[in-house]
């Protein structure tokens, strides 16, 4: 099994029920197998309901998901899960287990391997996110970075080929965000990267699209997006106060 | 106070080495529900008995090094039951005996005995099971009990939540606080009763938003046995003891 592969949106639209607005409607997007792709736009654009799509969360009412090749639907859900990885807005919904290895260990569990396995795989993961010091504590006492990096080991456990990250710098101080690019841009996975963070998109995503209105309005290096205001100012989007994009390079 | 130690659990547990800290979870709840029982059911004026109970629940404190402090801390979550036991004596009636310028009734002064030493030595001895034994190994030892999968599912979350939520009610406190809120009388109770709604509410989208990501991973309804130590013959023999002497006792008061 390779360590990446593609993703396909097509037409998609949804609608949360009760309200009649669509959130996302007839959204088209295709990343390549082992891409990052930075998906940007401003709040209640339908970021984190596309997000919530990719691992058959939510089901579509129109149009379709592919995760190689493969339409999520409800018989190819359970495997759809195993190959797409997502990283919620808030580590403290992802851990919720009693200690930072049980939780990293969750997800191998429910897929059925034996426990070597699943301790192999947890040392991996917590590895690959230099936490393995982390592993015996408790969610709740570990700072807002620990917890970023010990929720992504929690969806690595469970080698996926795609990982989806919702908001991955939402409360992390300047540094914990390096670290995170850093971390991100050295994974081997196709990444989907929803943020508002314009830097970090520049640091980990050489393409950006942005959603507006519940499709894809942009589709274009993440560089010359960041250099062209008046765009962004379209779509609600800014960098830092203050700051050209001159000044992140 | 608590030894506070980041990498463990602090709600219950009290970090030690000793012999009853290292009994497997699932054979120390053995022990406190069969010790539990066997308190209950032993009539009230069994008093030999409730001596040999008491004995028994002081040496497993001594033997699991147990700070007296912190026992009578904890155990004053009795206190509101024994409120209610103590105006038993004079609500009772029947016989009565004079006590200096009170009057007691006898059957309420065997109630208020059979309350008190009942309350007390229950509330104790789950006091040295949840001091001794980490919150997983707890629930792990639960699943090993066959308890129901649903009821160990909501232990486990409400333990981890816990904190978060009572961080939750902080905030919304200060911010209340913050703006001159300042409560003393019944009718300026009106924000409390409210944020009580808002913390149900953000409680509750917490938890669709914890489902979700249990989902994501995989989840479909049974929580993966993650293995704490298993108890071995030496555990079940250690942890039954003190429930075993206590319905020798019992059973040899009742004979005689």
């Amino acid at each position: 099994m390779s360590a990446s592969t593609d993703v396909s949106v097509n037409g998609l639209s949804f609608a949360y029920p009760g309200a009649n607005r669509l959130v996302l409607d007839g959204l088209d997007l295709q990343v390549d197998a082992g891409e990052r792709v930075a998906i940007l736009g401003p709040n209640g654009s339908g970021k984190t309901t596309l997000a919530l799509h990719l691992n058959g969360l939510l089901a579509p009412h129109a149009g379709s998901v592919r995760i190689g090749g493969q339409v999520i639907g409800s018989d190819t859900v359970s495997e759809i899960r195993r190959n797409v990885g997502l990283v919620f807005q808030r580590p403290d919904d992802q851990l919720f287990m009693q200690s930072v290895r049980e939780d990293v260990a969750f997800g191998p569990a429910n897929l059925g391997l034996s426990p070597d396995q699943i301790e192999q795989r947890v040392t991996r993961a917590l590895d690959a996110v230099s936490a393995t010091d982390l592993a015996d504590a408790t969610p709740h006492h570990l700072s807002g970075g620990e917890k970023r990096r010990a929720a992504i080991a929690t969806v690595l456990s469970m080698d996926p080929q795609v990982l989806v990250f919702d908001e991955p710098t939402s409360g992390l101080d300047p540094l914990g965000r390096h670290e995170l690019a850093a971390l991100l841009t050295a994974l081997p996975q196709t990444q989907i990267i929803v943020t508002h963070d314009l830097p970090f998109a520049l640091a980990t995503c050489d393409r950006s699209v942005v959603l507006d209105e519940g499709r894809v309005t942009v589709d274009m290096r993440t560089r010359d997006l960041l250099d062209d205001p008046e765009l962004l100012a379209q779509h609600r989007l800014a960098l830092p106060f203050g700051y050209g994009r001159a000044a992140l390079d | 106070m608590i030894q506070l130690d980041s990498t463990t659990h602090r709600h219950l547990h009290v970090h030690g080495t000793s012999p009853v800290h290292s009994v497997a979870a699932e054979a120390k709840l053995a022990g406190l529900f069969l010790f539990v029982i066997a308190v209950a059911v032993t009539p009230r004026t069994w008093v030999p008995v409730f001596v040999v109970d008491a004995v028994l629940v002081a040496a497993t404190v001594r033997c699991a090094r147990l700070r007296p402090g912190l026992m009578m801390r904890r155990l004053a979550a009795v206190t509101p039951f024994v409120a209610f036991a103590i105006a038993l004596p004079f609500l009772g009636d029947g016989a009565t005996t004079d006590l200096g310028p009170l009057t007691l009734s006898i059957d309420g002064v065997w109630a208020t005995w059979n309350i008190l030493a009942k309350a007390t030595l229950g509330a104790t001895a789950s006091i040295i099971v949840t001091a001794t034994t980490p919150i997983p190994d707890l629930l792990g030892g639960l699943s090993r009990l066959r308890a129901p999968a649903t009821i160990i599912g909501i232990i486990g979350f409400m333990f981890r939540y816990l904190d978060l939520i009572v961080e939750e009610l902080g905030r919304m406190r200060r911010s209340m606080v913050s703006r001159g809120y300042d409560p003393r009388w019944l009718w300026q109770a009106r924000p409390i009763a409210s944020s009580a709604g808002t913390l149900f509410v953000r409680t509750y989208e917490r938890g669709e938003r914890v489902h979700d990501a249990m989902a994501a991973r995989g989840y479909t309804g049974t929580m993966p046995e993650l293995g704490s130590p298993r108890a071995e013959r030496a555990d079940w023999l250690v942890a039954l003891a003190p429930a075993c002497i206590a319905i020798v006792a019992l059973a040899v008061v009742g004979l005689r």
